[in-house]
């Protein structure tokens, strides 16, 4: 709330990558992805070189290092599953610092981390050097249904709004000495929740009402 | 927690993307007829009341789950609208939010959007006609599709971690890991699921989608004065 414009994510500047067209950043990052997806596990060089490639874009686009890797804790709980593998796979067990686990387990689980690891980067450079409106433009320019870009326009609209208007029910809640998180309290958390899915039901009235007052017909200007 | 990119193989990865193409498009198909030219503004709140709503963490054991959404979309919102606003959020978060990768957003979007919402609705719909036909009756078969809705969907991520998994993991692990820890986050589901859809059909039922039938069938009843004492 009262953050200004733009995203929790969107880092901005005037770098090339951030002037690139959208539709262009969405196919790269798909590309690279798919790429790195279909890289066999074995194959070291190549995450290197996909790493690298990834490190010269986000050196381009001059976003810091340190805004970018605070926020790559969102894969933490995908990081323990990784870390976890070695110890619950199959296959031929090998010692690694006087502890026995799965060697095919331990490799699997290396891939998959690095795997990850490039796709949250990847993303994270997406969302930090592209403004929520310009993702639309692109989404729509690739051929994403009229529907679907319009919803998520209007989501990317509201959702500060009503994230706004959750937070505030739960200060409230948590002032009156409820805590929102214990099942003790569900009932009372239902009923905000409730209260939100009524406003927000409303709200998507009223806007529907302040479209066609301006001549909405159906579908929205280009 | 979503699937992040490298998790099943690419060919699985795309198979799953071509599913999720298809059932985003049946959906379109669907709401357009349900909602005609209110669908975006409408959709597009309830998909941001979706966002929010899975913001809400649980204790399940050490850890924490987050609500999945799909059988309370669907039970208030209807299950083609369901699909399209889970959708268009997973959509979002994985390009503005870097949660979920986007070669999985098709895996995502099966297993998080379609099949929580296809089960929790047909669920549902068997429910609210085996059930007596009162407004009672709505959350309490609310809750138990959103109950099965979650272990349904683990199960189908354990199916496809079968075919593209990219891990030498016994599959039976798999199932019981998944879908055990998933019939606890399921149980969070159903409990605020059931209450979420009680409190709206305590103030405002007629804007619960799978109560729109009983609503019908409700006749208007004129007291006498005097006689409500």
């Amino acid at each position: 709330m009262g953050a200004g414009h733009g995203h929790r994510l969107h880092f901005h500047g005037h770098s090339p990558i951030h002037r690139a067209a959208p539709h262009l950043k969405l196919l790269a990052l798909l590309g690279l992805m798919l790429v790195v997806v279909a890289t066999p596990g074995a194959w070291w060089p190549a995450f290197v070189v996909e790493v690298l490639v990834l490190v010269a874009v986000i050196g381009v686009s001059r976003v810091p290092v340190g805004y970018l890797a605070p926020r790559m804790v969102i894969e933490l709980p995908f990081a323990a599953f990784a870390l976890l593998l070695p110890f619950v796979a199959d296959g031929p067990r090998i010692a690694v610092l006087g502890v026995e686990v799965s060697e095919p387990g331990l490799h699997a689980g290396l891939t998959l981390l690095a795997k990850g690891s490039i796709g949250v980067l990847a993303s994270l450079t997406l969302a930090a050097t592209t403004e929520p409106q310009d993702v639309l433009r692109g989404l729509d320019r690739l051929g994403m249904p009229d529907l679907i870009v319009s919803i998520m326009g209007f989501m990317i609209r509201y959702v500060d709004v009503v994230t706004g208007e959750l937070s505030r029910m739960l200060v409230a809640m948590r002032s009156r000495g409820c805590d929102p998180r214990s099942p003790r309290h569900w009932p009372a958390l239902a009923r905000a929740m409730g209260a939100l899915f009524i406003r927000s039901y409303e709200r998507g009235e009223r806007v529907h009402l302040a479209m066609l007052s301006r001549g909405y017909d159906g579908s929205l200007p280009r | 927690m979503h699937v992040p990119d490298g998790f099943l193989d690419a060919p699985t990865s795309l198979a799953t993307g071509v599913v999720a193409a298809a059932g985003v498009a049946v959906a379109l198909r669907g709401a357009r007829r349900e909602l005609d030219d209110r669908t975006a503004p409408m959709a597009g709140l309830v998909a941001t009341f979706v966002f929010a709503a899975q913001m809400i963490n649980f204790p399940v054991g050490p850890t924490s789950g987050h609500l999945l959404g799909g059988a309370l979309a669907a039970v208030l919102a209807g299950p083609w609208s369901a699909v399209l606003c889970l959708s268009v959020v997973l959509l979002v978060q994985a390009l503005l939010m870097a949660d979920g990768g986007v070669t999985a957003l098709g895996t995502n979007v099966t297993l998080i959007a379609l099949v929580t919402v296809t089960v929790g609705w047909a669920t549902f719909v068997v429910l609210r006609r085996v059930l007596p036909s009162r407004p009672a009756s709505v959350p309490v078969a609310a809750a138990v599709a959103a109950f099965i809705s979650v272990p349904s969907s683990a199960l189908v991520f354990a199916a496809l971690f079968a075919v593209g998994g990219l891990a030498p993991v016994d599959l039976s692990v798999v199932i019981t890991a998944m879908v055990g820890w998933h019939t606890l986050i399921g149980l969070g589901e159903a409990a605020i699921t059931g209450l979420v859809v009680a409190s709206v059909m305590s103030t405002r039922p007629d804007l619960v989608y799978g109560a729109r039938p009983l609503i019908a069938l409700r006749t208007l009843e004129i007291r006498a004065a005097g006689m409500t004492r």
